[in-house]
């Protein structure tokens, strides 16, 4: 597969680990923020814990559009597919998400709710078209990156008249995220490691803004183990030679100004809420989308009666926290005694890119 | 953050579809959102839909970048 | 000729297998199903045992350890590149009894048919578990059909039941690990799952890769015959070389090391796991095995296989050692080390 194993070959990863271990001051104690849940996971995936020095420590951060996503926004998709006359189509990855009462949507298929997962929102319009006497309702989440598809879908089911076609939009914003995150103080961090693919869409311009405002160095990576790595010493030189900038580790990728194609879409098709709730984060002002009123015959919200609930987290999670980057996952009474991936009590675990999924399926040997 | 992988582009359907080679493996999917593609781009692959063109030139610096650390370490060793 | 006898004795018309479909006639025990059974279950498994036409098969028992496994088969899709249910429940079933290092003799088969069902695809199954079992050198010897009504069944699920017999000096079990053991695996990763997964509705992405499914009793009897004393033997299935290796550490109560570099897994599978965000160490096997033996054993173990059409690829991936917390552990391809844990729920694939 090439530009993917040649940034995961392990001589040039040792190389990259000594030019960490040769700049790193010993008297300085580096704290980052790997901001993206994928991030999170390559990073235990691949072991890079074990090729950093001792004073360069690694921090979960809430880019987990699963994790954030809060339990009545679950809850109202269970509702949607629990509806007899619906097909509910998701990505695979909130299949498993405990609701209130440990609900999930794969539970709801079990009872008999027509629930599929779909690779792609295309699949949910061809089953849409494919079943004119169903509702099709696409849930959709997550960040930047995987906005413009579902507004382009939206676009497509207008183009084709689709009257059985509708999105639960749960689409979430990255920058506002980080701001929130450090206007909060309740983490001391030197700098982040930026989103890979988000930065695709959005370009680096937008992290600018939050860099200036709070002093803080974003190098934006790539997915594959060397961009971590490679990502990570950038921000080691900055903090030594007292820089602040926003750079961009992943230039086979990410442009400056992003994607104005998708940007244009966006802008198109959806448009900013007030406000909205972020597992962990609170509620959140213009930190999500919703479907503008051109396009609100496809907005499943408008479609469907969905009383508002409010999710009732299991006493003893601490994934708002795990997820803010104060506390770690083994610092959670639950992880691994009660809250395990077979039985998850939050987020965290049950998303293949929680920082509790991530640590317990690779991390628990030390 | 989101599963997105390099996928090179083997046929072109029309202006919204492609087909793509990933390692062998070969999949249609849309390349609404990106201006123009050709035969033999790589692009980088999420949910079905191609988010942006591989900067061919920039992964082979980066790779080169990485290269040259482990030759100035192998000659300091030396 | 036993066959020239049947086809004199026909108990009714001849089915014409190229229409028609299952009826609930079928599984109802009367001339419909003996009809069925005849002419096509009888003529395409055609041995002694099965002319007999009794309820069940009366076999010689030979002095010594006897096994018996047992395995259901409700794959989907039923046909599949490489394969079909058929022979997949012949060749699991055969692998199970394998496994013990036992000679695999006879299977039973037991069908459960969806009203609806097409007589020509069940006439394929059935003469692709003929041909396995040939194959594989045994017979099947008896078995059973129920039909259910439409919407009650997945078309076809198919039980098969094995016997066979170990050799004298042969004590193969999963609680046989030792630290210091090493681990080899016969072949590739992967190819199974991702076969499968290729073929079902809504991942749509095509490959040339075909199920791996393959009957491995001729490939452990050399293995055998050559190193009695092989500790643990076991075929990677479902949850794949992960799901083996932690029951393993649990069963023998160690812990393991695996060089990810070592471990064989095609380019293209590799790639459908990237493209589905799987992990290919958790995709399921149909025609691998993985051993456990003493290191002393393991190169010329390694000798045996690779000599086989089945064993060609076959690597040392990794040892035993002495972990009270029983962890399959990891060397990545980057050098650091983490966990392949147990395989939680299915797996599905991800976009975040």
């Amino acid at each position: 597969m090439k530009y993917i194993n040649d940034f995961r070959n392990g001589e040039l990863a040792k190389a990259i680990s000594h030019e960490i271990i040769d700049i790193v001051k010993s008297d300085k104690h580096y704290k980052f923020m790997e901001f993206c849940g994928g991030h999170t996971h390559a990073i235990h995936r691949y072991g890079i814990p074990s090729l950093l020095p001792e004073n360069v420590e690694m921090i979960h951060g809430p880019g987990c559009p699963v994790c954030v996503l809060p339990m009545s926004r679950i809850d109202k998709a269970i509702k949607l597919a629990l509806l007899p006359e619906v097909i509910l189509c998701s990505y695979g990855d909130m299949l498993r998400v405990p609701g209130t009462d440990q609900k999930s949507l794969l539970k709801a298929k079990a009872s008999g709710a027509d629930v599929r997962m779909v690779y792609s929102v295309d699949d949910a319009i061809s089953i849409a078209k494919t079943n004119p006497k169903k509702q099709v309702v696409f849930f959709a989440i997550g960040f930047e990156t995987t906005t413009p598809p579902t507004a382009f879908a939206i676009k497509q089911a207008k183009k084709l008249y689709l009257k059985n076609f509708t999105v639960f939009c749960n689409h979430v914003l990255t920058p506002v995220a980080m701001d929130s995150l450090l206007q909060s103080k309740e983490v001391n961090l030197d700098g982040f490691v930026g989103p890979a693919h988000v930065s695709i869409i959005i370009g680096s311009n937008p992290y600018e803004v939050v860099s200036k405002k709070y002093n803080k160095p974003i190098v934006i990576s790539g997915f594959e183990p060397l961009d971590v790595l490679h990502s990570i010493l950038m921000l080691i030189k900055q903090i030594n030679e007292n820089r602040c900038e926003v750079e961009i580790q992943y230039t086979r990728a990410v442009k400056r100004l992003g994607n104005p194609i998708s940007l244009n879409l966006m802008n198109e098709v959806l448009e900013l809420r007030n406000t909205f709730e972020w597992r962990g984060l609170g509620f959140i002002d213009k930190s999500a989308l919703q479907i503008k009123s051109e396009f609100k015959e496809f907005d499943a919200e408008m479609r469907f009666e969905l009383p508002e609930t409010i999710g009732k987290e299991h006493k003893q999670c601490i994934c708002g926290t795990v997820l803010r980057g104060i506390k770690k996952p083994k610092e959670c009474k639950l992880f691994e005694k009660v809250c395990t991936p077979e039985n998850p009590l939050g987020s965290c675990m049950v998303s293949s890119e929680g920082a509790c999924a991530a640590v317990y399926a690779y991390g628990r040997i030390n | 953050m989101c599963l997105a992988l390099p996928a090179k582009i083997e046929d072109i359907i029309d202006k919204e579809r492609a087909i793509v080679n990933l390692g062998g493996i070969t999949k249609e999917i849309s390349i609404s959102l990106l201006d123009k593609v050709s035969i033999g781009d790589y692009i980088i692959l999420h949910v079905g839909y191609a988010l942006a063109k591989l900067d061919e030139a920039e992964a082979k610096k980066t790779i080169a970048l990485f290269e040259a650390m482990l030759e100035d370490q192998n000659n300091e060793i030396h | 000729m036993i066959t020239e006898t049947i086809e004199k004795k026909l108990i009714g018309p001849k089915i014409n297998f190229n229409k028609g479909n299952v009826d609930l006639t079928h599984g109802s025990g009367g001339r419909a199903m003996a009809n069925l059974i005849e002419q096509l279950f009888m003529r395409e498994f055609n041995n002694e045992f099965l002319s007999q036409n009794n309820d069940q098969a009366c076999y010689q028992v030979t002095n010594g350890r006897m096994v018996i496994s047992t395995d259901s088969y409700v794959i989907s899709p039923i046909f599949f590149p490489g394969g079909d249910i058929g022979s997949l429940s012949v060749h699991g079933t055969v692998n199970d009894v394998a496994m013990s290092g036992a000679k695999p003799l006879y299977l039973s088969a037991s069908y459960i048919l969806e009203e609806g069902f097409p007589l020509s695809d069940l006439k394929k199954i059935v003469i692709s578990m003929a041909d396995a079992a040939k194959q594989a050198k045994i017979k099947i010897i008896t078995g059973d059909t129920k039909v259910v009504e439409r919407g009650k069944g997945d078309g076809v699920f198919i039980t098969t039941t094995g016997v066979g017999v170990v050799p004298e000096n042969v004590n193969i079990s999963s609680n046989k690990a030792k630290p210091g053991d090493h681990v080899i695996i016969s072949g590739y990763m992967g190819d199974h799952g991702v076969a499968i997964m290729s073929n079902r509705n809504n991942l749509k992405f095509s490959t040339t890769i075909k199920s791996d499914s393959a009957a491995l009793n001729e490939l452990i009897s050399s293995m055998v015959s050559s190193v009695p004393d092989i500790h643990c033997l076991r075929d990677p299935t479902r949850g794949g070389l992960a799901a083996t290796l932690n029951e393993l550490a649990l069963q023998s109560k160690v812990g393991f090391i695996i060089d990810e570099n070592k471990v064989p897994i095609r380019e293209e599978v590799a790639s459908a796991c990237e493209l589905l965000g799987l992990d290919a160490l958790y995709v399921a096997n149909e025609g691998k095995c993985v051993v456990i033996c003493d290191p002393s054993n393991s190169q010329p173990l390694l000798k045996v296989m690779r000599s086989h059409p089945l064993g060609l690829y076959s690597e040392i991936i990794g040892k035993v050692i002495e972990d009270p917390r029983h962890f399959v552990q990891l060397k990545t391809k980057l050098g650091g080390m983490r966990i392949v844990d147990w395989l939680s729920g299915e797996q599905l694939p991800r976009i975040c």
